[in-house]
């Protein structure tokens, strides 16, 4: 999932103090999952913005919440467009896809990030999000067995460990372990050493995300005439 | 505007909100400005119930579960103090004083410790002042009858899907 963070109150009421009356949108998908942006925690910050405006003297502001399903898909926006009428701001409390497809549909409305996006991630433990893709665009997880070196490893190294590995930790950060260790423990518990043996070829880095915004395109599923970008 | 301060005490059935009966049948004495809401258990506070109560304009809030290792639901007592440490970055955030809440741990038992709890916080919030976000009287009072029917609502649901007869304990 994608894995988001709040940003703290006063950083949201510097963003909309031009405004009158801003509507707060949460999203019901990722954020939701990782306890930032879902109903539960827009209702948190819709208080918490409430009152520090009220303590700002800015009690003029109306701050309205609501929360769609995924604001990533113009079809869930629809059901919120009847509902952003009247409001002279938008706060999105969806990852960055999200506010930034807000803002596409909303010309007219200013839209702003309610919250930091982060990474691609899985739930480590109750309450701790770990970052496990970095969306390079071309997976060689197979290579490394299911241990991701661009994402794990500080040096994103492909022919580790390097010599900063320390009893299975990184030299970069004593809690964090090194990925290479993992990568060889676990190949080492496969029966796959020889795997490491050979080395590893060069990324194509023209795939990752330094060229622009990248597309992913299915022409079996684009249908004309359907969809609002057909 | 009365300057008494506004308490609100979330409590949890089995512990703290015995307490405050015990305390009653012992005829103890304790500031009168509290509002109790009873709830299935401390881990049924959430940080919006918190920062609703604060919004609303009440002065304090006290959270009251029970002892550490003693929970009915093994640990919603210790999920509630979490919560309560998150409510009060968010109150320092913006800029109220986090003291205005607080959490306490009591047995069912503990009437006179109810009773000193009580006196303590609205000790606490004399000191501290009227809420800034401070309502007038009636629609407080309306906001909190808003907060005391929905913690209703929970207690009967909670006891209704578990066809709990269980009493305090």
């Amino acid at each position: 999932m994608i894995v988001a963070d709040r940003k703290k109150i006063p950083e949201i009421r510097e963003m909309i103090k031009d405004h009158k009356r801003v509507l707060l949108v949460g999203c019901g998908t990722c954020v939701t999952v990782c306890l930032a942006g879902g109903e539960r925690e827009v209702g948190i910050i819709g208080s918490a913005l409430r009152m520090s405006l009220k303590l700002a003297g800015r009690e003029d502001v109306i701050v309205d919440e609501c929360t769609i399903e995924r604001q990533c898909e113009d079809a869930f926006i629809d059901l919120l467009a009847p509902r952003v009428e009247g409001y002279d701001a938008i706060c999105s409390f969806g990852c960055g896809a999200g506010v930034q497809t807000l803002a596409e549909r909303f010309p007219k409305i200013p839209v702003y990030p309610g919250l930091n996006t982060q990474f691609i991630g899985i739930l480590e433990s109750q309450g701790v999000w770990t970052e496990k893709c970095v969306g390079c665009g071309q997976c060689r997880l197979g290579e490394f067995v299911g241990i991701c070196p661009i994402t794990r490893c500080a040096k994103r190294i492909f022919n580790g460990p390097c010599g900063g590995s320390r009893d299975g930790k990184c030299e970069v950060d004593p809690d964090m372990d090194c990925a290479w260790q993992l990568i060889y423990e676990r190949a080492k518990a496969l029966g796959l050493l020889d795997k490491l043996e050979r080395i590893a070829s060069q990324q194509d880095w023209s795939m990752a995300q330094n060229t622009g915004s990248r597309k992913v395109v299915r022409e079996d599923q684009r249908i004309a005439g359907l969809g609002p970008k057909s | 505007m009365n300057d008494e301060p506004v308490l609100l005490a979330f409590c949890c059935h089995y512990c703290a909100y015995a307490a405050a009966d015990m305390a009653g049948s012992m005829r103890l004495n304790y500031s009168s400005n509290v509002r109790v809401l009873r709830l299935p258990c401390t881990g049924k506070v959430e940080v919006n119930f918190i920062l609703a109560a604060f919004e609303r304009g009440v002065d304090g809030v006290m959270v009251a579960g029970c002892l550490e290792g003693g929970c009915h639901f093994q640990v919603g007592n210790l999920r509630a103090r979490r919560r309560v440490e998150r409510a009060k970055e968010i109150l320092a955030e913006i800029g109220l004083e986090p003291e205005r809440l607080e959490m306490f741990n009591l047995s069912s038992a503990e009437g006179p410790r109810f009773a000193e709890i009580v006196v303590e916080m609205n000790n606490r919030l004399v000191r501290l002042g009227p809420s800034p976000l401070r309502l007038s009287a009636d629609r407080m009072a309306d906001g909190v009858n808003e907060l005391e029917l929905q913690a209703d609502a929970a207690v009967k649901a909670d006891v209704s899907a578990k066809g709990d007869s269980h009493d305090r304990g």
